[in-house]
């Protein structure tokens, strides 16, 4: 107790602060037996951080992550890139259902292998019936892919400009960022789901257990990825909400996601939809596209086409 | 100090009892530990201890959160014909409706706490101090006025029964706005509810304008079943006095409002079968299963036909007044909407998901157990608020006797 009132002392708090902290500071000493520290349990909302917060959270976090995990991290806090709307192609003609996206994005964004989180989700479905969910199969498992009567489409978060569950939050622990992308603050969602009844692609994904990097099967630890960003890959904590973010800690840095990188048949495209000579431009112009449950006003900005 | 006169003497009452007022304490007790064993399990471990999953994501939580929110909405189901038509037979039992709501709505605020997976950053929903997201969040605002709605019933409980205690009538310049203020609040605690629900345009199950009006009607049902059967249980073991009138008074209007319930829910299934639309899935995983998945099936049913059941039975005026059917009655309507509001409520509007895949969700013994450690905490609640309201009111609890009685000796 008595650090905690040194540092109240030490800091210069608006008279805002002072009460908040002052609410909090005995809620904090009950926290210490739960297992976070008392610096994550204060931590503001992310729009209100300082520099100063910035820095020490990302200390904190990567000797955290250091602690548990016996390799160095880097928690970027990379802001979004001027004139850039992040736009996504997928080529539905093209992709032939092998899930190397989906495993790639694991891998890439420290998704938990048990309980198991797929940030993409691949549907079959019959090619008679078209785009439809009600005869889509996510657990199809074949000896060789593609099925001749069937076709494949791949579903993650479609990054609406309209987004239902930024708008369902009830602590605005998500929301949509200047280059598009619907992100998450981990460290304040609290967990209650509302945007996971919100959303209508399946795209936000409930961490139900710590998540754990050895599979369950094989008992194989997979690696972890040291490259992350704060508000993407980063190790996440139990009982909160996660989702694709387009690979903010690539796509920020100027590369491709993951998923667009391991496509072996080249059907997953990405861009800048601001700039009229990137690659989803041209497709915008030349291709036609169709975005799902265009009903819902929801405005993806992940758009599938046929290019063939 | 009366006030502290008022807390101590409370506080007496409670532990003064008979041997079944502790045995039924007692019992209250062991299921508390027992379920909050389960629950404790949950804190430990996460919400993976529950059987929910990504495509499932609310279940038997949110769904016991929705009934008592019913509940204890159903309070002004009571205090309307009470206090603005002026009808004296309910008047005195209002106070034990406004109980039940407070008992009710720290069970719905129990429910909603177990579900959320950090409880620790709840913080985050305080007005000033966290970030609520207004107007924005359904959630935000049903937190709103789910705390706002509990403060006032517990305002005027709590100055109602000061007032019976010091032996003066109340300011009603103070009392009444509160009172006719509790008339929307119970209003808007379940409409804000249906709305959560209601405005998720990817659940086309919930996304129905009747959502809203059929939440209330069927808290009109199911409030006052659980106040019928509670009122018999206190006349026949306190001091508590009521008229068989008032009782069947209450019944005859939930007959009325299980009419209304039944006509909405009949719009809604002609709505969806006749369109036959894609939309019609969800309906159909309710009441007659999607391939081998028929869990709810029987539920499903079970919650309609006794609906049905109980509204012959209120609104036949012979089986109204005879206590063996009016109590088959309030039993048949609190198990209909409590599956209605419940899992017939809550898993078909998940199922199939909105990718169209079917995950068949059932309780875990984890969920059960934190369940029946929070209704046993309700029922605690509404126990002991019951036990010092009955001494105040009808066993001369009171200043005035308390002091003859010093004097005495």
């Amino acid at each position: 107790m008595s650090e905690i009132k040194d540092k109240t002392k030490k800091m210069e708090v608006s008279r805002r602060d002072f009460i908040k902290t002052g609410a909090l500071v005995t809620t904090a000493a009950v926290v210490g037996g739960c297992g976070i520290s008392k610096e994550e349990f204060l931590q503001q909302h992310f729009k209100e951080l300082t520099q100063e917060d910035v820095k020490n959270i990302k200390k904190r976090l990567e000797t955290e992550y250091e602690k548990e995990f016996g390799k160095k991290f880097s928690v970027s806090f990379k802001e979004p890139i001027p004139q850039t709307l992040f736009g996504y192609g997928l080529d539905i003609s093209r992709c032939i259902g092998c899930r190397r996206c989906v495993y790639a994005c694991v891998d890439e964004n420290n998704l938990s292998i048990d309980p198991q989180i797929h940030w993409i989700q691949v549907l079959e479905m019959e090619k008679s019936k078209g785009v439809n969910f009600h005869h889509a199969n996510l657990h199809y498992d074949r000896e060789k892919v593609p099925d001749d009567d069937h076709f494949y489409l791949p579903v993650a978060c479609q990054q609406c400009e309209n987004p239902p569950c930024v708008k369902a939050c009830p602590v605005e622990a998500t929301w949509k960022e200047k280059d598009g992308i619907v992100v998450v603050d981990y460290n304040w969602c609290i967990g209650c789901r509302n945007c996971m009844a919100a959303c209508p692609y399946g795209a936000r994904h409930f961490n139900w257990k710590k998540p754990s990097y050895i599979d369950p099967k094989t008992k194989k630890k997979s690696e972890l990825n040291e490259d992350t960003h704060y508000l993407g890959n980063r190790p996440r904590p139990q009982g909160i909400v996660d989702k694709c973010t387009f690979c903010v800690q690539r796509t920020r840095e100027g590369k491709y996601p993951a998923c667009v990188e391991i496509c072996p048949v080249g059907a997953r495209k990405f861009g800048n939809l601001l700039d009229p000579d990137s690659e989803i431009s041209y497709i915008l112009k030349n291709k036609r596209v169709l975005i799902l449950k265009e009903e819902l006003n929801t405005q993806p900005k992940f758009f599938y086409f046929y290019a063939t | 100090m009366t006030i502290i006169r008022f807390l101590k003497e409370s506080f007496k009452t409670v532990l003064k009892g008979n041997k079944w007022y502790y045995s039924w304490l007692a019992l209250l007790f062991v299921l508390i530990l027992w379920g909050g064993s389960g629950y404790i399990s949950q804190l430990m471990n996460g919400l993976g201890e529950t059987n929910m999953k990504d495509p499932v994501s609310w279940a038997f939580y949110i769904g016991n959160f929705t009934f008592m929110v019913g509940v204890a909405a159903a309070a002004i189901m009571l205090v309307i014909p009470a206090y603005v038509y002026n009808w004296k037979p309910i008047k005195e039992v209002v106070i034990f409706g406004e109980l039940l709501a407070i008992s009710a709505v720290i069970m719905a605020l129990l429910f909603v706490l177990v579900d959320i997976g950090n409880p620790i950053k709840m913080w985050h929903m305080i007005p000033f101090i966290g970030k609520l997201n207004l107007p924005n969040s359904l959630l935000a605002w049903d937190s709103i006025v789910l705390n706002l709605y509990f403060i006032l019933n517990l305002t005027i409980v709590s100055y109602l029964l000061y007032t019976y205690f010091k032996k003066k009538e109340y300011n009603k310049k103070f009392l009444v706005p509160l009172m006719l203020l509790s008339i929307p609040m119970a209003v808007s605690i379940h409409t804000v509810t249906a709305f959560l629900y209601n405005g998720l345009a990817a659940r086309p199950f919930w996304n129905s304008a009747l959502l809203a009006p059929k939440f209330l009607a069927s808290a009109f049902c199911s409030g006052p079943a659980v106040l019928l059967i509670l009122f018999q249980i206190l006349r026949k073991t306190t001091s508590f006095k009521i008229k068989d009138e008032a009782l069947f008074k209450i019944a005859e209007l939930m007959a009325y409002a299980m009419f209304i319930n039944l006509f909405f829910f009949a719009s809604e299934v002609f709505k969806e079968v006749y369109s036959n639309t894609e939309h019609l899935v969800h309906f159909k995983y309710l009441f007659i299963g999607i391939g081998d998945n028929k869990d709810i099936v029987l539920y499903a049913w079970t919650s309609v036909i006794f609906s049905f059941i109980a509204f012959l039975l209120f609104l036949i005026p012979k089986t109204r007044t005879n206590f063996i059917t009016l109590n088959i009655g309030a039993v048949l309507i609190y198990i209909g909407v409590y599956i209605e509001k419940g899992i017939a409520l809550l898993t078909p509007g998940f199922t199939p998901d909105v990718l169209g895949q079917i995950y068949v969700y059932r309780p875990s013994m984890v969920e059960i157990q934190t369940t029946v450690m929070i209704f046993s905490i309700g029922f605690l609640v509404f126990t002991l608020l019951t036990k010092v309201a009955v001494a105040i009111i009808f066993e001369d609890l009171n200043i005035e006797a308390l002091e003859k009685k010093r004097k005495k000796v």
